[in-house]
């Protein structure tokens, strides 16, 4: 899923003082999972800002609303363009797609992000998400244990561990980040196939990637 | 530049003088020379007046631990003109593949013969965390594409290195080295990785400081079971402590650095620790210079560089034989 963070409420407050109505709109999906902008998030927000602005006097009037999902144009029904049309200016809880998918919807509203989108992952426990794919756009999984060195390495070396890897943590964060390669070696270990990893893998193609410019996907067989 | 650009005979890579020395199966000495945080290039004098004549050749940093220093290649360049040969470091922390290749050409038209291929000390260690890295490419991958401009006369891509299709092909011919960490983890791979390094290309190595003897010969090992020690020649990375504070400081702050307990104890005890640590490493010295398959020490005395001739007068390794 992709995970995100809310922003914090005095940056969101900033936005929604300059409007009298300010919509918050929630997402049903991943921001939903990762506790961050779903139904529950957006009716906590929406309480803090209306205390925040009875406690400074300031004139806003808040509404709520959530959607299956942002980044789907069809979500975005008439119950959901009433709101909107009432609203004088949104704060999308939605990740950083669905903030711009409901800029490009209501072209006329101002749209600020609720959300700080943080990284496509997993969740490891309650409370606890990690980062697992970069999206690269040409999967190397296959190679390497099924432990990704691209997303999950701090250098993102493809071709064993750096100096810095030490009893199983990344130098860059050994309290929170484990070392790719030490558990890419570990897997392979287990697969029986640790001489796979003395292939010397050549230079990636960044093309697939955010390198080549913003990515699109057609699927011809799939459209009507 | 003419006094520098050594003619090349016919089974040398670079013609370097480190090449030519480690070819002779003479012991070799590097050191280190970690340019300034500053333009100041009587820094640079300073320094490189210190290992003149004492050391075959000498590493230029590149942005070490990630703090902003003056260009490697431009400092390489000053040294020369002092006297020293250098050794360029290049990490993937900064640069692409483009910008790497295009420094290589800068750096071989400017008389530079040795190269070191890093990947890097995270940004997040240095003065400037926020920066966004590259890592377009690795080290093994540099490694590989330094070695395809100097024998294959191509860039990464394939392209012939020549101005236009009638230009001669005018490639840069490093002596290419690579780092290896013998006491990072995971252990059983470490031997891998430099067997990987050999693979793409690498003619020499650095290690990282040695302090666990008993872990680097256990290491050593390994890549004389590989006959790795023929394909490579191996320089022992020697870094004198000078206090107790600094081999705790390597201990625990340095990932991927292991210093024991009693050489620990051996700086406490010592009425002066700073020549103590001198003494230990005269005997890492030996201690490496016996050892089947070590072609060399490198010298890393960090901001220490006026304390490497005594080091070497007192490890036999002087004079440094002449060409």
């Amino acid at each position: 899923m992709i995970v995100a963070e809310r922003k914090p409420l005095e940056e969101l407050y900033a936005h929604a003082k300059k409007h009298k109505k300010v919509l918050f709109l929630g997402c049903g999906t991943c921001v939903t999972v990762c506790m961050a902008g779903g139904e529950k998030e957006v009716g906590i927000l929406a309480s803090q800002m209306e205390i925040a602005a009875r406690e400074r006097g300031d004139d806003i009037a808040v509404t709520e609303h959530t959607i299956t999902r942002q980044c789907d144009s069809e979500f975005f029904d008439e119950a959901t363009a009433r709101k909107v049309e009432e609203a004088d200016a949104i704060i999308s809880l939605g990740c950083g797609v669905g903030v711009q998918f409901c800029a490009e919807r209501f072209p006329d509203k101002p749209v600020y992000p609720g959300l700080n989108t943080k990284f496509y992952g997993a969740t490891l426990e309650q409370g606890v998400w990690a980062e697992r794919c970069a999206g690269c756009g040409e999967c190397v999984l296959d190679k390497f244990g099924g432990v990704c060195p691209v997303a999950r390495c701090s250098k993102s070396l493809l071709n064993g561990p750096c100096g810095g890897s030490s009893e199983g943590r990344c130098e860059v964060d050994p309290d929170n980040v484990e070392c790719a390669w030490q558990l890419i070696h570990d897997r392979m270990e287990k697969l029986g196939r640790l001489d796979e990893l003395e292939e010397n893998q050549p230079m990636k193609d960044w093309s697939t990637s955010r390198d080549g410019g913003p990515r699109k996907v057609t699927r011809e067989d799939v459209r009507l | 530049m003419s006094e520098t650009a050594a003619v090349i005979e016919p089974k040398e890579k670079s013609g370097s003088r480190l090449e030519r020395i480690l070819n002779s199966g003479q012991f070799a000495v590097t050191g280190e020379l970690g340019p300034p945080k500053s333009a100041d290039v009587e820094i640079i004098k300073t320094k490189a007046g210190y290992l003149k004549g004492i050391v075959d050749a000498v590493n230029i940093t590149d942005n070490q631990t990630a703090i902003v220093r003056m260009s490697s290649i431009a400092a390489g360049l000053l040294a020369m003109q002092h006297g020293l040969e250098p050794v360029i470091q290049i990490t993937c922390r900064d640069r692409n593949r483009l910008a790497m290749q295009s420094d290589l050409l800068g750096a071989y038209a400017l008389g530079i013969r040795n190269v070191l291929c890093l990947s890097g000390d995270h940004q997040r260690f240095g003065n400037h965390p926020t920066a966004k890295n590259v890592y377009d490419i690795d080290s093994i991958q540099l490694l590989s594409m330094v070695r395809k401009m100097r024998d294959e006369k191509q860039f990464a891509c394939g392209d012939e290195i020549r101005n236009t299709k009638k230009s001669p092909i005018v490639e840069p011919r490093m002596f290419i080295g690579a780092a290896a960490n013998p006491f990072g983890d995971p252990f059983a791979f470490r031997v891998v990785r430099l067997a990987k390094k050999v693979k793409a290309g690498a003619d020499f190595i650095q290690t990282q400081c040695i302090y666990d003897m008993d872990r680097f010969k256990r290491w050593m090992e390994g890549v004389r079971n590989r006959g790795l020690h023929e394909q490579v020649y191996i320089l022992a990375g020697i870094t004198p402590l000078k206090s107790v504070k600094m081999a705790e400081y390597m201990r625990d702050a340095v990932a991927g650095l292991i210093v024991p307990d009693d050489l620990i104890k051996r700086l406490q005890s010592a009425k002066d620790a700073k020549e103590e640590g001198e003494k230990i490493a005269v005997e890492q010295i030996n201690e490496v210079r016996e050892m089947p398959g070590v072609s060399g020490v490198h010298i890393m005395a960090i901001e220490a560089e006026q304390s490497v001739p005594g080091l070497l007068e007192k490890a036999g390794l002087l004079p440094r034989p002449t060409l």
